[in-house]
């Protein structure tokens, strides 16, 4: 089982929540059932082949993204790890960029270039999606040096999962975050599991990941994913910190995934018990939680749900549909987003030989 | 006419594009308060301070990565490795963030970043320190690859380099920063070199000789000897760019003397020279008098003995001999 602090304070009286209005928090849970079924749609249709590759789904830690993301402002970058879906959605990439991309099609997000683990839209500060474990945190550091030589008013986000935590550049980053005094929060969505690999049996650790920040003098804080107002007052505390004392944070979310490692984790019935995942998903669901949250504040009705439900069900319908109606890049297209000067077609792009297949 | 040094020609470019461009920093071990472990980049942190020459701590793979990462936000790091033997340790960053980042985003995102330091072998120095990866590096579509032999090439690729909006790798050389041959008259002013040009160092018509980096002096070295001891007149082009690369240059220098050696201080298998052999095959076969050969490091790591080592990487005797074999 993962760690699930015991702190039960009620922050949503944190002044960050005290702020929101009924329309934001309807808009927050919005969010949350828009990454479902999205990825719920995306398995239907892996599952059916039309998809290759990996799947990671987020179901289960939507609140992470959506707490976090919903408190960055202009200044703000977002990077992640491969189960970026839920990132992607929740910095306002839209659903049929996303289902294209994961069906390989010319209107993806990245033209189909990068598949499910490599989202991008640097339009709107989401740096990816990247593939190789940990291998984000060093960019997610990068992106906060930039936006300090800048002289910018903000912080990076850089998500990454409890498997990353004993890869060598999230040290280095940490060190040199410290050293630099670099405006960036590494969330660790902390599931559980490195893949098939529980925490207990791949980290050593005293009392939490996170914990690990203080050898660096990093603040740190530990808290409960699935709670959206406590991801979002801890979060801001890391901004505060980021943006008025440009220093970092490592804070700790416990979440947990409801799918495997990935949809071709042929083992994730067997590392995890099903009373486990069932527990979870009974008792730990953000979406059921937040809903059920704001029908006690009286915010929200069982017939608003089912309409915003239906509509994010309908939307991801139309996207699955938007993807499979796409065309495939063309083969020419392969050599095309290599090399900046070949693109523009410039002199310096027909200067010497880019590519070398015959 | 005062010749500039290797060193000092890169530390020239290095100073010019930090008053061109305010985005342009210097990152690396040793390169700020230190000046450098190799007098490139000295005097640059007294002039431009703490913001734009920064020390690093050993710590290839993290502050690789982070100027990777700036790069993407529209910082141009300039990021020296004390030795590009060192680029092994951030590798992952430097192949599947700095070259796939672009392409996985559709074309999204720039990486307008520099990664600089020596990459030859021969200064026994052992295997750890004395690697030539450029073909490593130019195996991967998305990286540029600049090995220049003399002062006033890297003066004129490095401003290119920076000015780049991909990461482009550019590989010096220890033996050459202070090596008189490689120095150059830098009197003409400012300017830039194309990426991805070669140059014919010395013309000839008996033979072709083409290299890059330290082995480009070894060639025109042989040549001198080709010519007083054998009466033969080598061509030695120089490729300066690896990726891009300039085969009209070297298919030009091929037929007109139809015969080329390759000098390359990669290792064999699969070294710049293969790919190379492979094009001049496939596009000047008809004009061959002889088959293509190379002369490269000899087949091992690095070996330490410092008289075994110049037998190892490339010399002009080595080279002779090989066209001498070309009968």
């Amino acid at each position: 089982m993962t760690n699930q602090p015991e702190d039960q304070s009620n922050y949503a009286q944190a002044e960050v929540n005290l702020q929101l209005d009924a329309d934001q928090k309807i808009n927050l849970m919005r969010d949350m059932i828009r990454i479902r079924r999205f990825e719920e749609a995306a398995l239907k249709y892996y599952n059916a082949g039309k998809m290759g590759g990996f799947l990671h789904l987020y179901i289960g830690q939507e609140s992470i993204a959506i707490g976090a993301v919903s408190l960055c402002g202009e200044n703000d970058h977002i990077i992640t790890a491969y189960r970026d879906h839920g990132h992607a959605l929740a910095v306002g990439m839209n659903m049929n960029e996303c289902m294209a991309e994961l069906f390989g099609k010319s209107t993806g997000c990245s033209k189909g270039k990068g598949g499910s683990m490599h989202f991008f839209a640097p339009d709107k500060n989401y740096w990816g999606g990247h593939g190789i474990v940990a291998g984000q945190t060093p960019l997610g550091l990068g992106l906060a040096y930039g936006i300090k030589y800048k002289g910018l008013n903000g912080a990076a986000l850089c998500f990454l999962g409890d498997g990353a935590v004993n890869q060598g550049t999230f040290h280095e980053s940490l060190n040199l975050a410290t050293l630099w005094d670099l405006p960036v929060i590494y969330i660790i969505e902390n599931n559980g599991y490195s893949m098939g690999t529980s925490q207990e049996r791949s980290s050593a650790f005293k009392g939490s990941l996170a914990q690990r920040g203080e050898a660096y003098g990093i603040a740190w804080e530990s808290a409960r994913g699935h709670d959206l107002y406590e991801v979002r007052a801890k979060t801001q505390k890391a901004f505060n910190r980021a943006r008025n004392e440009s220093r970092p944070t490592i804070l700790e979310l416990a979440t947990y995934r409801h799918q495997g490692h990935s949809v071709a984790d042929a083992n994730a019935k067997k590392y995890r018990t099903p009373e486990e995942i069932g527990h979870h998903k009974e008792n730990f669901d953000p979406l059921s939680l937040w809903k059920n949250q704001l029908l006690k504040e009286g915010v929200l009705s069982e017939e608003k749900h089912r309409q915003i439900d239906g509509e994010a069900k309908a939307e991801a319908k139309a996207a699955v549909e938007f993807a499979e109606q796409s065309p495939y890049p063309e083969i020419s297209e392969i050599t095309e987003d290599v090399y900046f000067e070949v693109d523009q077609g410039s002199t310096a792009g027909k200067t010497g030989r880019h590519f070398f297949h015959d | 006419m005062p010749m500039t040094l290797y060193r000092h020609a890169i530390n020239r470019a290095l100073n010019e594009e930090l008053a061109n461009d305010e985005n342009v920093v210097i990152i690396g071990e040793e390169v700020a308060e230190y000046d450098g472990a190799y007098k490139v980049t000295e005097g640059l942190w007294k002039k431009w301070g703490d913001k734009r020459v920064v020390d690093a701590p050993i710590s290839e793979a993290g502050f690789i990565g982070m100027g990777i990462g700036a790069s993407m936000l529209g910082v141009r790091p300039v990021m020296e490795l004390m030795f590009f033997s060192f680029a092994y340790v951030a590798f992952d960053q430097l192949i599947n963030n700095a070259a796939c980042v672009r392409y996985m985003s559709g074309g999204l995102i720039n990486c307008p970043i520099v990664v600089r330091g020596p990459a030859n072998g021969g200064t026994s120095v052992g295997a750890t320190h004395s690697h030539a990866p450029e073909n490593l590096f130019a195996n991967m579509p998305g990286l540029k690859v600049v090995v220049p032999a003399t002062a006033r090439d890297a003066y004129g690729l490095m401003k290119s380099a920076i000015r780049d909006n991909d990461p482009v790798y550019f590989m010096e050389n220890t033996l050459l920063y202070g090596d008189p041959a490689a120095a150059s008259d830098l009197d003409d002013g400012e300017f830039t070199l194309p990426i991805g040009s070669a140059e014919v160092k010395r013309s000839g018509t008996d033979v072709s000789l083409i290299a890059h980096g330290r082995s480009v002096l070894v060639a025109l070295e042989a040549a001198k000897q080709l010519e007083e001891e054998k009466g033969i007149n080598a061509e030695v082009v120089d490729l300066r760019s690896i990726r891009p690369l300039d085969e009209e240059t070297i298919l030009q220098s091929v037929a007109k003397t139809h015969r080329a050696v390759l000098i390359d201080e990669t290792k064999p298998f699969c070294g710049i020279s293969s790919q190379i052999a492979t094009t001049i095959q496939q596009e000047v076969f008809d004009d061959l008098d002889a088959p293509v050969l190379r002369v490269t490091s000899i087949d091992a790591p690095a070996i330490y003995s410092p008289p075994l080592e110049k037998e190892q990487v490339p010399n002009a005797r080595r080279v002779v001999e090989k066209v001498m074999q070309l009968g």
